[in-house]
């Protein structure tokens, strides 16, 4: 569950103001609105990227408003993948593991069960220069889910895809939350795109979260 | 085609246009820039003409010119090292974090490159003047010592490897590095694991120029540390001291090394590009 309770952030000289959410657990919420409305600022307030000045923000019932990024349960899909340019693929993929303290035989594990489900199986001693884009979103996707995060937050991961690619990835996404159990809040643009996957439609207008029908 | 209101015929083709004259342009282009071209490469050529194996031979055969060679190489490197371990920390701070007195820090910053290297030396010589440093002096001496060499080229070198530092830094998408934060890294883990590694070609051009550029200063080592034969005679020094007593050939001999160098210097970032495009780096 993710809520936000009267949260204003400011991003230079961007604000929002006392905006407030609350996304179910296990559910899939779709946050639209124009560009420049604040989806991304919002993101990064509940990841923990940018301060909060006030308000409060709740992960699973855990009071996170100060906590550090790393310990907030959250994994981070950005809108280009912004994976690490010197790390194999299979690197990304236990990079959260490592910080961990997790067993190699655990963490080969937890490699082969996400790389083959994300279709990235062949990939795995690749580096990112060598990946196409839907194939840097899948090794994005496997980064963020690889430590059991609580939440997953994904910011516009389709919209650099072409539609073949798109709809591959569209149905991983799908696949994630029913193997994963993770809540998703997902910015899009997209309002086919958001019909397909989500159970919550959110819409940030004028710096307020309404719920859409 | 239908005729449209020209104001004048003239040379004008069927579309109105003037013919190209890109020929023209290009020519100019080339003539200008060309000039200076030439120029650098003749000059590299009559240091070359002018020597001969033998003022090389001979030049490398004294004892001061061989102490001179073992000092620069020793006092870059020193100089280099130095550079690195400040201008990594300054070139991230002042690239991902604002804070108060920033625009000041980096006016300041830019100094050491705007400033007549003379002017650097004469302001180092002048701050170990004070009480508190002439005590340290008693202990530690730096003013025409060896270490007044390295700082020398420190205060110019560091001044290269920050900007360039800063500028690749400022190129680095901050969000792998943000990503690694949710993932469990530390803001210094973070630094550690994707940020360096990501500003290794940066790193490694930074040190090249600083390299470079302690191996070439001579104002400030001329005002700050002297110019005793076997003590603080950098190759700069020697081109300077052999210059003054009319010793054309070893002077130009002495520059040939260091075209040499910078040579080399110039040909490790060139290759160190290519390599890095090619893959991982070994």
């Amino acid at each position: 569950m993710i809520e936000l309770d009267q949260v204003t952030v400011r991003a230079g000289s961007f604000e929002l103001r006392d905006v407030s959410m609350r996304i179910p657990a296990g559910s899939h919420a779709a946050l639209m609105g124009r560009t420049g409305s604040g989806k991304t600022t919002l993101m990064e307030a509940i990841c923990g990227l940018r301060p909060v000045t006030a308000g409060r923000v709740w992960i699973d019932g855990r009071d996170v408003t100060t906590a550090v990024p790393g310990t907030r349960g959250v994994g981070l899909v950005p809108q280009d993948a912004a994976l690490f340019g010197h790390l194999t693929v299979r690197e990304h993929l236990t990079f959260a593991l490592e910080l961990r303290g997790w067993t190699a035989e655990a963490m080969a594990a937890r490699v082969e069960a996400l790389s083959g489900w994300l279709g990235i199986g062949g990939l795995l001693d690749r580096l990112p220069a060598g990946l196409s884009g839907g194939e840097a979103q899948r090794v994005a996707l496997g980064r963020a889910l690889s430590f059991h995060p609580r939440v997953l937050c994904l910011d516009e991961p389709l919209s650099a895809l072409d539609d073949d690619t798109r709809e591959g990835v569209c149905g991983l996404l799908e696949e994630t939350r029913r193997r994963e159990g993770v809540t998703v809040l997902h910015i899009t643009h997209n309002r086919s795109e958001a019909a397909r996957l989500a159970d919550v439609m959110l819409r940030l207008r004028d710096g307020r979260v309404e719920l859409e029908a | 085609m239908k005729e449209g209101p020209a104001r004048e015929a003239g040379d004008r083709d069927a579309t109105g246009l003037r013919p190209s004259r890109d020929a023209g342009f290009l020519a100019a282009l080339a003539v200008l820039g060309g000039t200076y071209v030439a120029l650098l490469a003749a000059t590299m050529a009559a240091d070359v003409l002018y020597t001969t194996p033998g003022h090389l031979w001979r030049a490398l055969q004294s004892p001061e010119i061989r102490h001179a060679v073992r000092l620069s190489l020793l006092s870059s490197t020193l100089t280099t090292l130095l550079s690195l371990w400040v201008a990594v920390p300054i070139g991230y701070l002042m690239t991902r974090y604002r804070f108060r007195g920033h625009g000041v820090v980096d006016a300041l910053l830019d100094i050491p490159i705007v400033l007549p290297p003379l002017v650097i030396g004469l302001s180092l010589l002048i701050l170990f003047q004070l009480a508190p440093l002439r005590a340290l002096e008693r202990v530690f001496p730096v003013t025409y010592a060896v270490p007044s060499v390295v700082l020398a080229q420190f205060m110019v070198a560091c001044a290269f490897a920050v900007r360039t530092l800063r500028a690749t830094f400022e190129s680095i998408d901050p969000r792998p590095e943000q990503v690694a934060w949710t993932l469990g890294c530390s803001r210094s883990e973070a630094f550690w694991r994707v940020v360096l590694p990501s500003a290794r070609r940066g790193i490694l051009t930074a040190a090249t120029l600083a390299w470079a550029r302690a191996l070439g200063e001579f104002g400030p080592i001329l005002v700050f540390s002297g110019a005793t034969r076997m003590r603080t005679e950098v190759l700069p020094t020697t081109v300077f001291l052999e210059l003054s007593v009319g010793n054309l050939e070893a002077a130009v001999a002495v520059s040939l090394l260091m075209v040499g160098a910078a040579v080399a210097v110039l040909w490790m970032i060139r290759a160190r590009g290519n390599a890095s495009v090619l893959g991982r780096a070994a």
